[in-house]
């Protein structure tokens, strides 16, 4: 039984790295062509970083999913502590209106948010990536924060105002400290919507002002070559390493 | 020093009534416990006075302050909460010296008196851990210390020892104990443990649906009771009803019990005897031996009368010479015993 659990979950483990494992593989062969045996080189990495587009792209996908990250953790850990803290008509509306734009296809929020900035007439650029990244990663931070403020001793609160702490003092000492697991996890996943956020990017972003998933797509579209392996590479290493940063804060799958 | 008294105190969520014009005075230094059912409306006077709770009507006085419009943080309250309520981010010192530095009290009289909080709790170089590497009892000192250390007008203790063992429980109560005496602090505390009320408190109130039935030091009101709530609350009572007559009250098997005036009494287990042969009293009762049970160093008979269980305690030595369960069996007591009842409950 055990065995068969294992092999499972193997096999599970298999699908889901196996293509992954295999590009950042050839990302480090010599083959243009992915040609067989193996040879190690780091051609592609030198190419890659000598290539200024690239790293127009990447510095611009970082620096906008920095800026997204931490608008979006501001407004989200306000608006969960809001929700947490006070009881008003229309709450529960409110908080269930959260939960359907991580649903909804992202071509379709895509093109609503191009219909939309042009007719309060931003129009495309980064302004526009910026604002829409923001609106796709908030919930992600409300969901967070919401989570990790659950377990909150309201006695805590009660205790710091019977000791002679004021709101802001209450906030700042006790409640802030201890969402700020679920604050951190917060930021890193709106950091890593936006990061890898392409759909949203390809509709929003002016040409010539992409972010990183564009270009690659932009690159592929012009033919394949291993450098796409390469940044590809550097995306996932960078993507998942903040996932398992945001994991560990959150605390999901189970506590320590 | 305070006296703390509330006045006409009424709060109402939706119909019910949590409290119902309730006055009372907690005295100067004094350790007062609140004791009642669930729902008699306990933690919400506990509450009102510490400020969590507005109350619709009445008035709550710390010393010659009214305070009903005051926010928590301007009461300079004290306050131990079930659940400690400790800081988790902050370690055992951070937790005692929040109070103080809220207070803008300078660093080195800020660390004295955390100091000498920890070391009246008998946690001196616990303060660099963390809570959650303290057992339940340490954690109720320093939810103690955390309490007094601002040297409250009053120190309001929320069930204080609910959370913890019952070995532990009796310790920490000596413990409270000798920590309130030596701070002399006004301390207000709810409990629905009444070995804990009478164990820990110069006074009580015991609150029953929003009112306050009954008010004394814990000895006067167990040994006049004066009515069946608190006679059955406070310890255990047998209580007995009948008609009062001339010659004094009438039980539902004929018994006269002379000298009594009103329609019911309460008799403490421990206060009956019993005999086989009848007893040369008119105190007495004729009821049957249901079932005896054996607690260590007392025991209990369960006792039959006109179909209402009665219960008697004794030293275990005093209960050897027992007829078989089933056979008819006396109980006879001093008339001072009988504890006069306005109402049968």
């Amino acid at each position: 039984m055990i065995v068969v659990a294992r092999a499972y979950l193997g096999l599970i483990l298999v699908f889901l790295y196996a293509p992954i494992i295999v590009m950042g593989v050839m990302s480090l062969n010599a083959s243009e062509f992915y040609a067989l045996p193996f040879d190690f080189s780091t051609e592609w990495y030198e190419r890659l970083f000598a290539n200024e587009e690239v790293l127009a792209a990447s510095w611009r996908s970082v620096w906008i999913a920095l800026v997204v990250a931490t608008v979006a953790t501001t407004l989200g850990t306000m608006a969960s502590l809001a929700l947490w803290r006070h009881d008003f008509p229309g709450k529960r509306i409110l908080q269930a209106l959260l939960f359907p734009p991580i649903a909804v296809p992202w071509l379709i929020i895509g093109t609503a948010m191009l219909v939309f900035f042009f007719g309060i007439g931003l129009g495309r650029g980064t302004p526009a990536v910026v604002l829409g990244h923001v609106a796709l990663a908030l919930p992600y931070v409300i969901i967070t924060v919401t989570a990790r403020m659950q377990s909150f001793d309201r006695a805590l609160d009660e205790a710091a105002r019977s000791l002679g702490a004021r709101s802001w003092t209450v906030a700042r000492k006790v409640i802030l400290p201890y969402a700020s697991p679920g604050i951190i996890a917060g930021w890193l996943f709106a950091f890593a919507v936006s990061f890898d956020q392409f759909v949203v990017s390809y509709f929003l972003a002016e040409p010539g002002d992409s972010t990183l998933p564009v270009l690659i797509y932009t690159a592929i579209r012009k033919g394949f070559t291993p450098e796409i392996n390469a940044i590809a590479t550097i995306i996932i290493a960078v993507s998942m390493t903040l996932m398992i940063v945001a994991a560990r804060f959150a605390r999901f799958g189970g506590t320590r | 020093m305070t006296e703390v008294r509330v006045e006409g105190l009424t709060k109402a969520y939706g119909p019910a009534k949590a409290l119902d014009e309730v006055t009372l005075t907690f005295p100067d230094g004094g350790f007062f416990g609140l004791l009642g059912p669930s729902g008699s409306g306990k933690t919400t006077l506990l509450r009102a006075i510490a400020g969590f709770v507005t109350p619709d009507t009445g008035r709550i006085w710390l010393g010659d302050q009214a305070v009903e419009r005051v926010p928590v943080e301007d009461r300079e309250i004290g306050m131990v909460f079930q659940s400690y309520a400790l800081f988790p981010n902050m370690t055992v010192a951070e937790n005692v010296a929040f109070g103080l530095e809220v207070r803008r009290i300078p660093g080195p009289d800020r660390t004295r008196r955390v100091v000498e909080a920890l070391d009246l709790v008998q946690l001196g170089g616990y303060g660099g851990r963390k809570p959650s590497e303290l057992s339940g009892g340490q954690r109720q000192r320093v939810a103690m210390a955390r309490a007094i250390v601002t040297r409250p007008r009053v120190l309001l203790l929320d069930e204080p020892l609910s959370a913890l063992d019952r070995a532990l429980r009796v310790d920490m109560q000596i413990e409270l104990k000798r920590i309130q005496r030596e701070v002399g602090i006004t301390t207000i505390f709810v409990t629905h443990d009444q070995e804990e009320a009478l164990t820990l408190s110069d006074r009580i109130g015991i609150l029953r649906d929003g009112r306050l039935v009954r008010e004394g030091t814990p000895r006067a009101v167990y040994d006049d009771p004066q009515d069946a709530f608190t006679a059955r609350f406070l310890g255990e009572a047998n209580v007995l009803t009948g008609l009062p007559e001339a010659g004094g009250l009438r039980l539902a098997d004929g018994t006269l019990l002379p000298g009594v005036t009103t329609p019911a009494i309460a008799l403490r287990p421990e206060a009956l005897a019993f005999a086989v042969p009848p007893p040369d009293t008119p105190h007495r009762l004729q009821a049957r031996l249901a079932q005896r049970i054996f607690s260590g160093a007392t025991g209990t008979l369960v006792l039959d009368w006109q179909g209402q269980r009665l219960k008697l305690t004794a030293s275990e030595r005093d209960l050897l010479d027992l007829p078989a369960e089933g056979s008819p069996l006396w109980l006879h007591w001093p008339a001072a015993a009988a504890l006069a009842l306005r109402d049968a409950g």
